[in-house]
């Protein structure tokens, strides 16, 4: 029996200690007419079987497509160190550490990561992670209601349209008013926004880099907020920061992003990382778990799970939030990850990612009839081209190539058909920017 | 243990990105860029590999020992489902690709994972269909609310109320709560259970749902549950199934026969996937036929040609609770331990778990207070009261277990029991593992009668024994910031 390891006379002695004769009898308060005769499932296979057929599977998936596909979610290299960790099963067969004292590793690692998070995005605290960048930010949104006592967020439309559309769907019964700020040339539009701001507003929601992969500085737009007495929540990519100005520095109260390009695998949308920091201010009114640093009763430092007042298990209908314990394994994948780079390792490596992305923005603009849909030249390493032709064609035929040349913003953005959102990673090599250059070329 | 950033050496290095080949750096307007890096640890790459191989030795996973932390089904994770993940053709896909033209072609395989685990959590859990989008438990918790309130919307119902036994999760009241209904909670009778009477008075018109955990966090079975069922549905209220036990039932007995509407199944637990030190776990939502269109947007749809296809036209869906598909990683692994154990392999998982957790129960019924005396299904629950009597509480207890190289039960849950251990040994652990526990925990009785203040210093073998919380939470120490911060 796989993964049982009870023999035929353990049985009979166990069911003889509990006083009864069968397996069946520890069923007895389920009522007959109540109970399964057997599923309808097959036989098990073998561990080897069961691989055969997981490799079977994993060969039917595109896997020799040269991707620049980013749209929130980039294939960036993933040291071997990084693997080696995580791979400790002391770390991942472990649960919440409810126990600090035989849980250690698994704190420090939290408490560490949410010292990297908040030396990253210039913010003093953070928590110990949480789903996933939209996740993230909607609970960001529920927080700064929370502080403020007020009903209105305004969202930027350079937000992911993922996200919105989630933050939609966890807001449609709150009867919160949300409102939706169209994007001016490529950035958050400061005026329609201040239009927008009342005293009711809670949050102005933005992106930098946004959804389109432009580059803003959000500090005016900050003040702003703060003068009508609303929060500034900023949604980030967190391999932009080892260049970009940080939220932190433009005057941000909460800032979220989704930590997948910080050493997780893109593994068909997850398991990702939710990362939050926030004000030191508005520590209790943040949600998720949260470790922090003690002595015990000898003297010696140590962790703990605290500020527990605000969760579930101790508020219950109460809490700031129901979600119950972080993703432990992926913050721990980020803090290596960001452990091996190095404080100038993520500069270097974003720089990269900048160069390879404007070499490529260079490439393809010189196409004749290919051009930056946006005015403002700014961007990190995405960017949007605007085709002659629909991008979904366009896409299309570069697939047959083996190449997956970005995203059609059409999908999200009305008005957008020739429009291509476009990644470029230090997977990337020039020979692969150059082939792609070619092949839209030739695809037009 | 010294912080990483403490171990720091100014301009020491691990990994360096390659070489660029780009001869022209991009330069950036300046008022865009950040004034100076983020002051991560400089290290080398054999630091960082000694700093956290030093940090997994302070922990205490499944791996390393008995693990019957109630309420969480710690069992083993197949190494199998670990390599199956980490395949090039599942860890390596983007998950906008099947977004693009003739996109769902390019993820066959990664869509035949998912409709595949549909179905066989389908017939486990006797649903019309599930989302295996919701990302834990909680978040299945808040996608079943969300359910709920759009089918009552979709009536034209004007429900406000989820009802909710004062025995469950803090997740569920916490759930209902964040999906916008007033919780109202449900007293248990002396027997552990919901109190049908109780239940019956709180039912009122403006009754949305309940939510139930079945075996109950008490590891008790209600065998009234069916009757709970109906006196929901004659209110037009739906049922929810808070799948963290679903473990004793494997096989036995599914949930969608006993007449609820929706159910959460914590992959992580269940389905032995690794609890990862707190996460990722996933969360599939299933439902009856009804509630179908309801279910969050997108969804694999098999072709007549054996093709896939994701629907997001789904007009009266509650929309997107994920980005994606769930947590992809941990659907693949909860397959692969699926197709290990086949039909009547996951019939014994429960038949184990529940024999072990009875073997506990009555071999530990002498020497600790059992609240409730009915058996019990995958887990038992036993109260301190005695030794507190002592001055040894449960928390004593539990740290007495680990100086025995065993993590403790979950203390002080369910809350309807006083200094309650909950002990949830789960099938894969054997009799000798189940021996050792129990020898102990009698041990601890005894030493808990002959000599109380031994515990007070307990755990002695740790690397640090009881943290000050107090001071934690009065004088909160949450990051280490770096001194050239702007904020610190």
């Amino acid at each position: 029996m796989p993964f049982i390891p009870h023999t035929n006379e353990e049985r009979i002695e166990m069911l003889a200690a509990i006083g009864v004769t069968s397996l069946d009898e520890l069923f007895a308060e389920i009522p007959p007419e109540l109970r399964c005769e057997g599923l309808s499932l097959p036989v098990g296979l073998s561990e080897q079987q069961a691989l055969a057929h997981m490799t079977t599977l994993a060969g039917q998936n595109a896997t020799d497509l040269t991707l620049f596909l980013g749209g929130g979610f980039y294939d960036h290299y993933v040291p071997a160190a990084v693997e080696a960790i995580i791979s400790r099963s002391e770390f991942y067969t472990a649960y919440t550490p409810y126990q600090p004292e035989i849980s250690q590793g698994t704190l420090q690692a939290i408490y560490e990561y949410q010292s990297a998070m908040c030396r990253l995005t210039d913010m003093e605290v953070a928590n110990a992670s949480m789903y996933d960048g939209g996740t993230a930010m909607y609970e960001a949104v529920m927080m700064s209601l929370r502080i403020t006592g007020r009903n209105r967020v305004i969202v930027d439309e350079g937000v992911s349209p993922i996200y919105r559309k989630m933050l939609r769907s966890y807001t449609t019964n709150l009867g919160i008013d949300l409102a939706e700020t169209p994007t001016e040339a490529g950035l958050a539009d400061r005026g329609k926004i201040v239009a927008e701001l009342n005293d009711d507003t809670a949050a102005v929601v933005v992106a930098n880099p946004n959804f389109f992969g432009c580059l803003d500085d959000l500090t005016g737009l900050a003040d702003a907020a703060h003068a009508r007495g609303a929060l500034l929540i900023v949604s980030t990519y967190p391999i932009a920061l080892g260049l970009i100005k940080t939220p932190g520095a433009m005057g941000a109260d909460i800032v979220t992003g989704e930590g997948q390009s910080l050493g997780l695998p893109l593994s068909f949308g997850g398991p990702y990382l939710g990362f939050m920091t926030t004000r030191a201010k508005y520590v209790r009114k943040m949600p998720g778990r949260i470790c922090g640093r003690t002595i015990d009763a000898n003297g010696r430092e140590g962790f703990v799970l605290t500020l527990q007042a605000r969760e579930q298990h101790i508020r219950r209908e109460k809490a700031t939030s129901n979600i119950c314990t972080n993703q432990s394994l992926c913050a721990l994948t980020s803090l290596v990850y960001l452990s091996l780079l190095g404080k100038q390792g993520l500069v270097d490596l974003a720089q990269l990612c900048a160069d390879k992305a404007h070499y490529a923005y260079q490439r393809l603009t010189a196409i004749p009839g290919v051009s930056m849909r946006f005015p403002s030249r700014w961007f990190f390493n995405e960017f949007v081209l605007e085709l002659p032709a629909p991008a979904r064609t366009v896409i299309n035929r570069l697939l047959d190539r083996h190449i997956a040349a970005g995203f059609p913003l059409a999908r999200y953005y009305s008005g957008m058909d020739k429009c291509l959102l476009l990644a470029v990673t230090e997977q990337r090599t020039k020979e692969d920017i150059d082939r792609l250059a070619a092949a839209l070329e030739a695809s037009l | 243990m010294r912080l990483s950033f403490d171990k720091s050496s100014p301009g020491r290095r691990a990994i360096r990105p390659q070489a660029s080949d780009i001869d022209k750096p991009v330069v950036i307007n300046p008022s865009l860029l950040r004034r100076r890096p983020a002051e991560l640890a400089e290290l080398s790459e054999l630091d960082v590999v000694r700093h956290f191989t030093a940090l997994s030795k302070l922990n205490f996973g499944v791996d390393t020992g008995f693990y019957p932390l109630g309420s969480c089904t710690m069992k083993y994770n197949p190494k199998a489902c670990e390599r199956a993940a980490a395949l090039p053709g599942f860890a390596r896909l983007h998950p906008l690709l099947p977004q693009l033209p003739g996109g769902p072609n390019l993820v066959r395989g990664a869509l035949a994972v998912l409709h595949e685990v549909d179905l066989l959590l389908r017939e486990i859990c006797g649903m019309a269909e599930f989302t295996l989008q919701p990302l834990a438990g909680a978040h299945g918790e808040l996608t079943g609310a969300m359910i709920m309130a759009a089918y009552h919307a979709d009536r034209g119902n004007a429900k406000t109320t989820i009802l909710i036994p004062d025995s469950a999760h803090g997740t569920n009241p916490a759930s209902a709560a964040i999906a916008g209904f007033t919780v109202k909670s449900i007293p248990s009778d002396a027997d552990g259970l919901m109190d049908v009477d109780a239940l019956a008075e709180a039912i009122d018109a403006d009754v949305a749902g309940l939510m139930l955990t079945c075996p109950n966090t008490l590891g008790l079975f209600n065998p009234r549950v069916k009757d709970i069922c109906r006196m929901i549905h004659d209110v037009d209220g739906l049922v929810y199934y808070d799948g963290a036990n679903l473990n004793a039932l494997l096989g036995r007995c599914r949930p969608g026969d006993l007449g609820f509407d929706i159910v959460h199944v914590n992959l992580h637990k269940t389905f032995a996937t690794p609890h990862g030190g707190g996460g990722p776990g996933a969360g599939p939502v299933g439902v009856v036929r009804r509630l179908v269109d309801f279910l969050p947007i997108s969804v694999v749809r098999m072709r007549q040609d054996g093709s896939y296809a994701l629907d997001y036209d789904r007009p009266k869906s509650i929309g997107y609770v994920a980005p994606f598909y769930g947590n992809f990683g941990v659907i693949v692994r909860a397959y692969v331990y699926m197709l290990m154990l086949g039909r009547d392999g996951l019939r014994r998982v429960a038949d184990h778990a529940v024999l072990n957790a009875n073997y506990i129960r009555a071999r530990l019924k002498d020497h600790y207070d059992l609240p409730h005396k009915q058996r019990c299904m995958h887990e038992c629950v036993f109260s301190a009261s005695r030794q507190l009597v002592r001055g040894v509480s449960a928390m004593d207890i539990a740290k007495g277990i680990i100086d025995r190289g065993m993590h403790p039960p979950t203390v002080y849950f369910p809350l309807t029991v006083k200094e309650a251990m909950m002990i949830e040994p789960t099938e894969t652990e054997s009799k000798q593992a189940l021996d050792e526990f129990i020898d102990a925990m009698i041990a601890l009785a005894e030493l808990a009668e002959s000599n109380p203040k031994a515990f007070a210093a307990m755990p002695t073998t740790t690397p640090v024994t009881r943290l000050d919380e107090v001071r934690a939470a009065r004088k909160p120490d949450l990051a280490s910031l770096a001194p050239t911060s702007p904020t610190s």
